[in-house]
């Protein structure tokens, strides 16, 4: 497990101040979107063996939420982003 | 002092006597010495008893991996069991006893045990410990327990402070030998911010125990001149008594800091911590933790006396201390020999040298006789060393007496923090050891845990190990030297891989501490348990609290001998943190007692302490519960009076521990809308409105209330339970969701003190304190605003809500008025009979009022559950819940929903939880008609009332039903009904 996360506003900070909400799903649907999206949304979730990527708050810091790589054999998390940047990519 | 104190020893300080009991005997050893040195120097090298055979026992060696010497050293909260004597430093006054023995250590009535050694050999407890079944927890348990453990942990609490702390370099040198105190030098030098750390109490490692001299200085002197030039540079930190014990991703490193342990009680700082628990961030790490020095296997090789090469030098060059009058020394490599001429040069007879080595190529020039080819079969003397029985190369057997053993198998280097992170060390043949894995993920070893022999080596590995990370720093530096030391090439060990000696009739030990032997491994082999983690379980080799660092390497390579293959292709068991013992109050740290976690305080904390509150932990927070007046005994009669005292006259209770979030920005009103199922977008400014927030699954999140105190500015309460949930939930979707929308978040719940106002007289009291009009004209239900108060003095928020179910306000000032509003109010409200109440008579009456909490909203309902499923709008675009708060299921009219219960006969009673079931229905899940979610006793009513979620609820007012009670094996006779069991009509709200 990183002892140590890169949060990209306050730096490199113990993970104990971090708390994870889980995979990155599918975005949020559209108001109008049909029902089984939403399940989708909701429910379906990936279990992998390798990278997974993952909301994080960092919220013992800055309080803002990240979207980091947690490899789930390793447990090294890389690639960490503050997630308002997800929503402009389609991705939230 | 006594025979056994020769003259030199460059760690202790002969000035200083100190006085110590051993088993109760007064003894005396000196400032410097550890407990085995001050024992070893009276004579003493009897001091324990082993785990399972309760064997005498001496000392084997002089450092963190005694495996034997295990002590109890202190007394009452002070007592530390299961200490090394090597690791623990002599304190005047120090107590320190033998374990797992008696009556006593010299007289031990469990040695019988060794009699039954055939019986108790690998395995022992999975083929005894079978069957019958029946004896498991009658016969075997009771004994096993009892028999099982070494020293015994103290009942009472350690009145230590125990601290933890974080630690940041550049550079984090582990060890100070050679290698590491050059690695130190070096990058110290070049300006690095370094931090060295040592688990011995001097730097130095194996420098501490060189009585030769180093380019004509004597190596003390050496020593001394580089660690005072380290001292000096104050971008080098140096962390004395400090056992790094875990390796961990991205260079973190936990680290144990004895602070104090050492001192005797009276010289305890109380304020200065015993222990310190560090985790060091290291950008790069120089590993220089060095080689343990292995046993040999051989009959009766845990015979007291007998003691590992390298640490009887330790203890006559550092502390002066002869480990007897006529040594022999077993060893298979060329590096033990320097024990001898070491003893030699102190006047100690070397008896023998006993090497397995046909020709042995190495330059003696000592008195002792050498005997090539030969081996230590046995050792023979009742509690401590007599003799030792030696096999010739031509088979033939000799007696010779000895009052001590010296024993040298090679060299283990200390790999553990390089495989802490799962990498597999790797053997090899010209070391007989297993070195550091090739890639140890940022950690460059040096030294003798590289394979490099001698200090001058070890001194030229550290330097190079430091310049080649500077260079990765970007910095530059310039190798340390040693003046005088010009051979940098290793010392030929020579070593030769003797795992054990031919067979003998005394038990040849490779687990001193867990009592393994050679023929316990053998056993395991031959009932095919022959792979090395299945060998270390079945023989529990390695598994005591050294973790086998004197063991597993000779386990391996019997096991390696055993199946004619190499070690390497036995390979290791896994290395995990930590690598010593470290004490429960470490990593405890400070959060004990008082300290155990954080305590929340509401701002009126003291105002209802003033008033006599009781309170009652919920979460951090403490929270007044009830308010008992004299004559009052029972938790009840103070409740049901703060109800009948709101209900009648008025009351002030505290709220403030309610999650409060201030919202702020343009889009603020969108974004209420869009995570409050019922609509948000035309709240005015000066009102406040219920809101239930979903989860994005349909179902009730959390309830509270929200305010427009002025254009883009709104105030959220939530749940006491949820206030950070809800944050953080709301964070995620400004901040995820939506980051188009213009709003802020403010957490505000330990800024404002909250209090409620309730009760027919409450608006009679605020208007003596509140200059604004608050008439029910000019402030009605549901207002929100500021307003002025005492004189234009202060200036509060003022809340018409209600959770009581009467005309009630809620008032928030700045968190540090608190005090004196609430006490002003209790002043004002004085005539009017004002009461605090507190969180018990507020459930009361929400029950009474039918309003729910998280006892109601469990995760599981959705707002049509709790009769609120007209609020869900129907005409918003959007929000959080609202696609899945249609799915079908959770459209069923037969969903259990809220309701309210009374018993039928109003003397009867019945528990939260109860379930409900049709009358005359059998007690089954199938019939199971829904279950009570609150219950009290109304004042109001006069009987108990409930809150139940049962199957078409508010279709079934007026059903009778039967409220059971499994725990109890009890059922009564109840009513469903309306849950506002008072004021259903709202008239007093709106009084």
């Amino acid at each position: 497990m990183s002892s140590l996360v890169k949060c990209p506003h306050c730096g490199s900070r113990p993970r104990e101040e971090f708390t994870v909400r889980g995979e990155v799903a599918t975005p949020r649907p559209v108001a109008g979107a049909d029902e089984s999206i939403w399940f989708d949304h909701v429910y379906l979730r990936d279990n992998p063996r390798g990278q997974h990527r993952e909301y994080w708050h960092h919220s013992g810091g800055c309080r803002r939420w990240l979207v980091l790589d947690r490899n789930t054999v390793t447990h090294e998390t890389s690639n960490v982003v503050d997630a308002s940047t997800l929503k402009a990519e389609g991705r939230a | 002092m006594t025979s056994f104190r020769m003259d030199g020893g460059t760690l202790i300080d002969r000035d200083d006597v100190r006085e110590f009991s051993f088993n109760g005997e007064k003894l005396r050893g000196f400032g410097g010495d550890t407990v085995a040195s001050a024992l070893l120097a009276n004579g003493r090298q009897l001091v324990g008893r082993s785990f399972k055979y309760h064997r005498p026992r001496g000392i084997l060696t002089a450092g963190a991996a005694e495996p034997n010497a295990l002590l109890t050293i202190g007394r009452d909260g002070r007592r530390d069991p299961n200490t090394r004597a090597t690791m623990a430093e002599l304190f005047d006054g120090l107590e320190a006893r033998s374990q797992n023995c008696w009556p006593n250590v010299d007289f031990d009535i469990g040695a019988m045990n060794g009699l039954l050694g055939p019986l108790l050999g690998a395995g022992f407890y999975y083929k005894t410990f079978m069957w019958p079944a029946a004896f498991w927890e009658k016969v075997y348990e009771p004994l096993i327990r009892k028999a099982a453990g070494l020293g015994r942990a103290s009942y009472d609490p350690d009145p230590g402070y125990y601290e933890k702390c974080w630690a940041h370099c550049d550079v984090l040198v582990i060890g100070s030998g050679p290698a590491g105190l050059a690695a130190a030098l070096t990058a110290g030098r070049a300006g690095a911010r370094v931090i060295i750390a040592d688990e011995g109490a001097q730097l130095g490692g194996g420098m501490l125990a060189e009585g030769s001299m180093i380019g004509g200085k004597p190596a003390d002197a050496v020593l001394a001149d580089m660690v005072g030039e380290l001292h000096a540079m104050p971008n080098v930190e140096i962390k004395k008594r400090t056992t790094v014990f875990g390796a961990y991703d991205d260079q973190v490193f936990a680290a144990v800091e004895r602070v104090q342990k050492h001192l005797a009680e009276t010289a305890i700082n109380p304020n200065r911590a015993m222990e310190r628990l560090w985790r060091i961030v290291a950008k790069q790490v120089i590993l220089a933790t060095g080689a343990e020095e292995r046993p040999i296997v051989f009959g009766g090789n845990d015979r007291p006396g007998v003691m590992t090469a390298g640490a009887m030098r330790t203890y006559l060059n550092a502390f002066g201390v002869a480990p007897g009058k006529r040594v022999a020394l077993f060893a298979n490599n060329n590096q033990a020999y320097q024990t001898a001429l070491d003893l030699e040069a102190s006047g100690i007879e070397v008896a023998a040298i006993i090497d397995p080595r046909k020709c042995p190529d190495i330059d003696y020039d000592g008195k002792a006789r050498l005997i090539a080819g030969a081996m230590v079969r046995d050792t023979a003397g009742r509690k401590v060393i007599k003799s030792i029985a030696v096999r010739h190369d031509d088979g033939r057997d000799e007696v010779i007496a000895v009052d001590a053993l010296a024993v040298s198998g090679g060299y283990s280097p200390i790999v553990h923090l390089a495989c802490h992170r799962g990498a597999k060390p790797v053997w090899s043949d010209e070391h007989v050891g297993f070195l550091p894995p090739e890639n140890c993920d940022g950690m460059v070893p040096a030294g003798a845990v590289a394979g490099n022999a001698g200090i001058a080596s070890c001194f030229v590995a550290g330097a190079k190990a430091a310049v080649s990370v500077l260079g990765v720093l970007g910095l530059t530096g310039e190798p340390a030297s040693l003046p005088g030391l010009e051979q940098v090439d290793d010392i030929a060990q020579g070593t030769v891989a003797i795992w054990s000696v031919p067979p003998s009739k005394g038990k040849a030990f490779v687990d001193y501490q867990n009592d393994v032997t050679a023929g316990d491994i053998n056993l395991a082999m031959r009932e095919g348990y022959d792979h090395v983690e299945l060998a270390k379980r079945y023989t529990t080799n390695g598994m005591a609290t050294d973790q086998g660092k004197t063991s597993n390497v000779n386990a391996i390579g019997i096991l390696a001998q055993n199946k004619g293959v190499s070690p390497g292709e036995i390979g290791t068991t896994t290395f995990r943190p930590f690598y010593t013992p470290v004490s429960f109050g470490a990593l405890v740290g400070a959060s004990k007692g008082f300290e155990f976690q954080p305590v929340r305080k509401s701002p009126l904390h003291g105002w209802a302490a003033r008033n006599g509150a009781k309170f009652v932990e919920t979460g951090l927070w403490y929270r007044s519960s009830w308010f008992p007046k004299d004559g009052e005994t029972f938790w009840r009669d103070s409740v049901d009076r703060e109800v009948r005292n709101v209900r009648e006259n008025v009351g002030i209770c505290d709220v403030s521990t309610l999650g409060k979030i201030e919202i702020f920005g343009a889009d603020a009103a969108e974004f209420l809308n869009r995570v409050y199922c019922n609509a948000f977008l035309k709240l005015p400014v000066g009102k406040a409105r219920y809101g239930i927030m979903l989860r994005e699954d349909g179902l009730v999140y959390d309830d509270g209330t929200t305010s427009c105190l002025a254009e883009n500015h709104y105030f959220m309460t939530t749940t006491t339970a949820l206030a950070a949930g809800v944050l953080t939930h709301l964070e995620f979707c400004a901040q995820v969701l939506w980051p188009e929308l213009d709003v802020r978040l403010a957490s505000a719940t330990d800024q404002w003190a909250q209090m409620a106002v309730a009760g027919p007289k409450a608006r009679d009291v605020l208007a003596k304190i509140i200059d604004d009009d608050i008439s029910n004209e000019a402030f009605p239900f549901l207002a929100a605003r500021e307003v002025s108060m005492f004189g234009g003095r202060l200036t509060g928020r003022l809340f018409r809500i209600s959770f009581s179910g009467e005309l009630a306000y809620e008032i928030a000032v700045p968190a540090g008025y608190g005090e004196s509003v609430a006490d002003a109010i209790m002043v004002a409200g004085k005539e009017f009979d004002i009461a605090p109440y507190g969180t018990e008579a507020l459930g009361v009456m929400r029950i009474e009022k039918g309003h729910v909490t998280h006892a109601e909203i469990n995760g599981t309902v959705t707002p049509a559950d709790l009769g609120m499923g007209r609020m869900v709008s129907v005409t918003k675009d959007d929000f959080i819940g609202r696609v899945m708060n249609r799915r079908e299921g959770l459209l069923d009219p037969m969903r259990p929903a809220l309701v309210g219960i009374k018993p039928k006969s109003p003397e009867d009673k019945f528990a939260t939880g109860s379930h409900i079931l049709k009358v005359g229905d059998e007690v089954s899940l199938a019939n199971d008609q829904g279950y009570v979610t609150s219950m009290c006793y109304s004042p109001s009513l006069g009987h108990a009332i409930g809150l139940a979620l049962v199957k078409g609820g508010p279709e079934r007012y007026g059903e009778e039903v039967v409220i059971w009670n499994g725990l109890a094996g009890t059922s009564i006779t109840g009513i469903l009904c309306n849950p506002a069991f008072v004021d259903p009509e709202n008239e007093k709200l709106h009084a």
